[in-house]
């Protein structure tokens, strides 16, 4: 009898920590060129559509007949675009002071779709958000600070500052039977805001601080209307919005303004006004018809942010297509090792396999992120230079929600491509798991933003389905006080943009978890 | 011809999971359609909806299932290698792609059938409930008005384009996760990409070509004067996509090895 030795080899046991799961999984993917070839094709779809659609769009504009260049848009106090178009009779207010008047009517017109074409359709109606009351704003200048407070066409007393601060007062419109009075104090550098329904007895509708407000001000009467908007359903791209000429008159009396020289004159300013092609002519002016101590007030525009202008992500449009190739390529990452039968030495190799599954995710998302991040870091700032050598207007954007839609996008890719790579390993087939993510993220996105649905419904959709990560994207807030289509087809989403990537990492999230299971339980 | 049609018919027919999709694409078309015609609201007359298109809008769902099953059909086969079995007992290859072609076809026009009668069904008894009245102008959704009929029978045969074309590019890509992304960007990115473009003739032109959009301009059955192409040269333009599709597939086919 000889007693055997039984082989063991010479090497160091090697140790099977997280690290080297990581590595053996990167390892994976590098070396399959198909899969690195498909990272790399994602990222120039991104960049390439991104410049395609840069280069074709141009724009110039028209003042009547002549070409111009378009203007650069007007900047607010805040530096997002804004417009300031609007009627103001004022008086200059050094030091404190304020203004009380009551307004007891609004009546104005708007310009409906002409019914017999070539003949202008206008009927009598004040917009929703038609708007007249009192103003401090720090000078006649276009885009300067400013409060406000003011009756609106339909949303009751607001009171509103810098043009993206809106406080709602209480609702309700006026008439000769129930007026409403309105009064802005200014102590210092604050501002007060308060209304009443008889004059004596006040409520206070808010007290802001506008940073521009020093100094010597204007103080008086205003009134401006907003476009009247329209959206018509359209055969070929579901809608189309269209903003027609509105104008609103408001009657306001019993006017006291305290803090003012004794005896000042009123001055009048048509803020904003347009010029006709001949330059002496205002297309659509305001006005004032002052009668004893009754203003009539008639303005036309809007004091608000303005929806003109390309936002940063119109460049992204070749983020779906980037999109569609990163999903693919994750899961092929995980269905790939069930065809080839790999899974089971992966396996063997790493006995512990919601680890391996984690492991995967990792280096996909890190890949994926990458890979985005890369793509849509050129993609921003190169065509945005395109878009304004065309001669578009580009909507201005703060340095940190440009970089949070740069960065967003890239987790939004990389969020998708972890679910992708879930619900391939939990199918683990692959064409049946890339349709499965596509029909979950692109189909509810097209639905949604291609207009063929109602509002409502498309907001609905962009809130519970993983198409909801989108929002990450949307770079314009959406502010209520602003006369716009605020619809998934105009880009505005139902969710904030954090919200809404979270809503698409808890499908990611619940995916893996139902693919551990599944890996943990079942044979492969 | 009929031999290989009838191989390919008993491949198809004995795996699960045609029959699912099948069943996925009816109740998929069915259910969309239905949600849309009990949300989409008709306020007033003359609201400018396209009735027949909002119960019909099932299709761009059901459509996924389509593709899906063109794919897994010839996309199978390379993941099995069941191909070369196939292509060995069927040597003429552009015939047994052909084959291949009248068995999926054939199946989805069944399936897209009864999915798209059910829309008009659904549409007709959930359309008036959302005032698709004849008091604001839109009488019941029925097959005996013109347009409503060529709605429904081109959305069939749209379906069975979607196959085909489907089945061509997967015969091209083979592997079944890049066909799945190639045809699905394809029939969604497309579409979202045309309507990115600002500059307005480029515009059209893309939608003209575009497969789903001008595919389905078959659905239209009101305003047609505003659609860049009519309801049936837009079925043309997808018909073209589809034959070149097979006929570029069928010579890749015939190309290159197994």
């Amino acid at each position: 009898m000889t007693a055997v030795t039984p082989y063991r080899s010479g090497a160091r046991t090697g140790r099977d920590g997280f690290a080297q799961l990581l590595r053996a999984e990167w390892i994976k993917l590098r070396t399959v060129r198909g899969w690195m070839l498909g990272l790399a094709l994602a990222a120039l779809l991104i960049v390439g559509l991104g410049v395609l659609f840069a280069t074709g769009s141009r724009s110039s504009c028209m003042n009547g007949p002549i070409e111009v260049p378009c203007p650069a848009p007007l900047i607010g106090p805040g530096g997002v675009a804004v417009e300031d178009r609007f009627y103001f009779v004022h008086q200059p207010l050094d030091g404190d002071g304020s203004i009380t008047v009551r307004v007891s009517s609004m009546t104005g017109q708007l310009r409906k779709p002409d019914v017999t074409p070539g003949v202008r359709n206008v009927v009598s109606g004040v917009t929703p958000w038609a708007k007249a009351g009192v103003m401090i704003k720090q000078s006649v200048r276009q885009g300067t600070s400013y409060a406000a407070l003011m009756v609106t066409g339909s949303h009751g007393v607001h009171m509103q500052y810098d043009f993206t601060e809106d406080v709602a007062g209480r609702p309700g419109g006026v008439s000769a039977a129930s007026p409403r009075w309105l009064r802005l104090t200014r102590t210092g550098n604050t501002i007060t805001g308060e209304e009443s329904s008889d004059g004596s007895h006040w409520t206070t509708v808010g007290t802001v601080r506008p940073a521009g407000l020093a100094g010597k001000v204007q103080i008086g009467l205003f009134a401006a209307s907003p476009g009247d908007l329209t959206v018509s359903p359209n055969v070929m791209f579901g809608a189309a919005t269209a903003s027609r000429f509105a104008e609103v008159t408001a009657v306001m009396d019993q006017v006291g303004v305290r803090g003012v020289a004794a005896g000042g004159a009123w001055s009048r300013d048509d803020i904003g006004v347009t010029m006709e092609p001949d330059g002496v002519t205002p297309h659509h002016p305001g006005g004032l018809t002052r009668s004893g101590g009754t203003f009539r007030v008639t303005g036309v525009g809007d004091i608000a942010p303005s929806a003109e202008g390309m936002p940063v992500e119109r460049v992204l449009a070749g983020v779906l297509a980037g999109l569609v190739a990163m999903m693919v390529v994750a899961v092929m990452f995980v269905t790939a090792e069930y065809r080839r039968g790999l899974i089971r030495t992966t396996l063997l190799a790493s006995p512990r396999r919601g680890r391996v599954l984690a492991a995967k995710a990792v280096v996909i998302a890190a890949a994926t992120f990458a890979a985005g991040l890369a793509a849509v870091a050129t993609t921003v700032p190169v065509g945005r230079s395109i878009l304004a050598a065309n001669g578009n207007m580009l909507a201005p954007v703060a340095t940190l929600t440009s970089l949070r839609v740069i960065v967003g996008t890239a987790a939004l890719l990389a969020v998708a491509a972890v679910f992708a790579l879930a619900v391939g390993a939990l199918f683990r087939r692959s064409a049946m798991a890339v349709i499965a993510v596509i029909v979950a993220i692109l189909v509810p996105y097209v639905l949604a933003t291609a207009s063929i649905l109602p509002d409502e419904v498309s907001r609905w959709l962009l809130r519970l389905t993983p198409a909801a990560g989108f929002a990450i994207q949307q770079s314009m807030p959406t502010y209520a006080h602003m006369t716009a289509r605020h619809a998934p087809a105009e880009g505005y989403f139902p969710l904030p943009p954090w919200v809404g990537l979270a809503v698409l990492c808890a499908y990611a999230a619940l995916a893996l978890a139902l693919a551990a299971y599944r890996l943990r339980r079942s044979d492969v | 011809m009929r031999r290989e049609v009838h191989a390919e018919w008993t491949k198809l027919r004995t795996v699960a999971g045609p029959g699912w999709l099948l069943g996925a694409l009816v109740a998929l078309t069915v259910a969309a359609g239905a949600v849309a015609a009990a949300v989409v609201p008709c306020a007033a007359a003359g609201c400018g909806q396209d009735a027949a298109r909002i119960s019909l809008v099932g299709v761009q769902l059901g459509q996924a299932m389509v593709a899906l099953l063109a794919v897994l059909a010839i996309c199978g086969e390379y993941s099995t290698g069941m191909i070369r079995t196939s292509l060995t007992a069927m040597p003429r290859r552009a015939t047994a792609l052909a084959a291949k072609a009248v068995v999926v076809g054939g199946l989805t026009l069944a399936a897209g059938t009864v999915a798209v009668l059910g829309s008009v069904l659904a549409g007709r008894l959930l359309l008036p409930g959302s005032g698709f009245t004849p008091a604001h102008g839109y009488p019941p959704l029925s097959l005996a008005d013109g347009p409503v009929l060529r709605a429904a029978v081109g959305s069939v045969l749209y379906l069975v384009l979607i196959s085909l074309l489907s089945l061509g590019l997967a015969t091209a890509v083979r592997d079944s996760a890049a066909a799945a992304g190639v045809v699905l960007g394809l029939l969604y990115v497309f579409p979202l990409a045309v309507l990115m473009v600002s500059d307005e003739e480029v515009r059209q032109v893309l939608w003209t070509i575009s497969p789903t959009n001008a595919g389905l301009a078959v659905q239209a059955t009101k305003d047609l004067a505003d659609l860049p192409i009519g309801p049936w040269a837009g079925l043309g333009v997808l018909a073209a996509w589809a034959a070149a599709a097979l006929a570029g597939s069928g010579l890749l086919l015939r190309l290159r090895d197994a």
